[in-house]
């Protein structure tokens, strides 16, 4: 049998029975509202897997579920190519993951002023530019790839648009999709800050068992998805 | 013997070399604290070092290396000049399927003597050499300080050479900045645009108009590189021969001896890295001294100008195809003036991996 996890509430849900559904594969809950079970209807040897989109990742890469709808940027944050591999991008859960800095600072606009005004910051304050995220891996490769130095990064599991105002981080890099959180707390995002575009995904692991059954199954859903045949 | 003790008795004998050389084997802790060494390698120690917590001490680190912590002890307490070794495991965080270790053993050898800093670089590359020889590895030198001398005595403004020596060790960074500087790669867009909106008022101004003021930055700071960016603007190219000059000593790979005379060839064009080369000139003589043929001795001006290195003057490797590095070091001063809280001390060391040594005798797989 073949697990696959969906997101379990809101609107990636929702998107996600829809896309599926649009292809013939209609997934549904089960039970009550609060109950977290779901069916497939009209697929044999698939049974779907009601996960918060958060934990998608760590059950991918300990391969609890072969199969797994959720953001790339979460996946790209967590995992290597070595632990999923990409089976098709979904076309809705849009959000990007960018760098943000205070709007009054009038002398940055690009990642390499960023660059300078922390080495500034570094020798005024005494300590390093800080940028609050949850997004460590993701950015600090994208900083790394672009030289940056001087800075630091600070956890900060939500509210991050806040950060800045109170005084826990000089800047900031979090998912946004209007960009009016940020106006309302006073930043501006770099004109070359895009660090991820994410979308849903779906996405295989590669180290879930996938027995002779799993893949015939997962042949039919392929084809009747259209996405590939064998994604690793 | 398992592989993990013929990998130690491996360590053990070039530690005993250290000793009979002349250093006090020291000892350092696995557990470092992680605010060190995040201040001098930056946000990218994280991608390397293992990171864990301390209940009382803190966020901590797995020794990544042992040069500081050495350093560290001998600035506290040391006597000079002074030559330490010291064996044990190191951890660094690799790449997915690169298929290279995560924790290994590492035989070092530190010297701090401020008397002869050429000779002292000699004595590390020529007793190197010496435990290595037979295995068949190719040996690479370098010399951060003449690129260093270099960018110091361009004829440009302060703030483009302290930008420029800042990125020494992040090639990519370097370039981009020294394209710019040179008039070689256009302006940014993005730059620009910020040129033509700092145009429009006083920064005082332009700060005050962008809205409620958040963040520790202030606002003198960014006055400050705001006017910065704008005189910056009119300064003119890094003049075509100079920057010429320094894009050849990027790319300069010659034997030791070949290399120098070329530098001295360029030295009346580029005076100030004069004292360095002069420095190269006496190191190869040192290392003549001790039976190096400089005349074959591979040198790249840009050798060990990678991330997460600290190396300000000469630097050396023995490579060996499809291996990491079998051994490294190098120079660094600054990193002894950083790390001494104002006191300094000329050092130079280097590590084996005594993993590799025991491959490549066949000793473990």
């Amino acid at each position: 049998m073949i697990r696959i996890g969906v997101p379990s509430k809101g609107r990636l849900m929702q998107d996600c029975f829809d896309w599926f559904g649009a292809r013939g594969v209609v997934m549904r809950r089960t039970g009550s509202d609060r109950e977290y079970s779901g069916v497939i209807e009209g697929f044999e040897g698939v049974a779907p897997v009601l996960l918060s989109a958060g934990e998608i990742p760590r059950e991918l890469a300990a391969g609890r579920i072969h199969l797994g709808v959720t953001g790339s940027d979460l996946v790209r944050e967590q995992l290597g190519d070595e632990e999923v591999a990409e089976v098709a991008k979904l076309g809705f859960g849009q959000a990007d993951l960018i760098l943000a800095v205070p709007n009054v600072w009038i002398d940055v606009e690009t990642v390499d002023d960023l660059d300078a005004a922390a080495a500034g910051f570094r020798k005024a304050h005494g300590h390093r530019l800080r940028i609050a995220t949850k997004y460590h891996r993701l950015v600090r490769e994208f900083l790394q790839a672009q030289g940056v130095a001087d800075y630091q990064l600070v956890d900060s599991q939500g509210a991050t648009e806040g950060t800045v105002k109170n005084g826990t981080a000089e800047a900031i890099a979090d998912i946004t999709s209007s960009g009016e959180t940020l106006r309302a707390n006073h930043l501006r995002i770099l004109s070359d800050g895009l660090i991820h575009s994410s979308e849903a995904v779906l996405w295989a692991s590669r180290t879930a068992e996938w027995a002779a059954a799993d893949r015939a199954a997962y042949a039919g859903l392929a084809a009747k998805l259209g996405v590939a045949a064998r994604p690793f | 013997m398992t592989p993990k003790a013929a990998i130690r008795a491996e360590g053990e004998r070039f530690l005993q070399a250290f000793v009979a050389a002349g250093a006090v084997p020291v000892e350092a802790d696995i557990l470092q604290p992680a605010g060190t060494l995040l201040d001098l390698y930056g946000e990218d120690i994280r991608a390397r070092a293992y990171v864990t917590d301390d209940p009382v001490r803190g966020e901590m680190m797995l020794r990544p290396d042992f040069t500081v912590p050495v350093v560290q002890a001998h600035m506290a307490h040391g006597a000079e000049p002074a030559r330490y070794a010291y064996l044990g495991e190191v951890f660094r965080k690799q790449a997915r399927g690169s298929g290279r270790a995560s924790e290994y053993l590492q035989v070092g050898y530190e010297v701090f003597d401020r008397a002869a800093p050429e000779a002292a670089d000699a004595e590390v590359f020529a007793l190197f050499r010496d435990l290595l020889s037979g295995l068949d590895l190719r040996p690479v030198t370098g010399d951060i300080g003449i690129l260093m001398a270099a960018v110091r005595g361009l004829d440009t403004t302060e703030r483009r050479k302290s930008a420029l020596l800042r990125h020494v060790w992040r090639p990519a960074r370097f370039r981009a900045l020294l394209d710019r500087f040179a008039g070689r790669a256009p302006v940014p867009a993005g730059r620009l645009a910020l040129l033509e909106r700092l145009k429009a008022g006083s920064p005082a101004q332009l700060i005050e108009d962008a809205g409620t003021f958040v963040g520790l930055r202030s606002p003198e700071e960014i006055a400050a590189r705001a006017e910065a960016l704008v005189a910056d603007a009119g300064t003119p190219p890094i003049k075509a021969p100079e920057a010429a000059l320094l894009y050849d000593l990027l790319s300069l790979e010659a034997p030791a001896a070949h290399a120098l005379a070329h530098l001295r060839g360029i030295t009346s064009m580029l005076p100030a890295i004069a004292p360095a080369v002069d420095r190269f000139a006496a190191r190869l003589e040192a290392l003549s001294a001790k039976g190096v043929d400089v005349t074959t001795l591979a040198f790249e001006a840009s050798h060990g100008r990678t991330a997460l290195e600290y190396y300000d003057g000469f630097v050396f490797s023995f490579l060996k195809d499809g291996m990491p590095p079998v051994a490294s070091g190098g120079r660094y001063d600054a990193l002894t003036a950083v790390l001494g809280a104002g006191a300094f001390i000329p050092a130079v060391g280097g590590v084996i991996r005594p993993g590799l040594v025991a491959r490549l005798k066949g000793a473990v797989a």
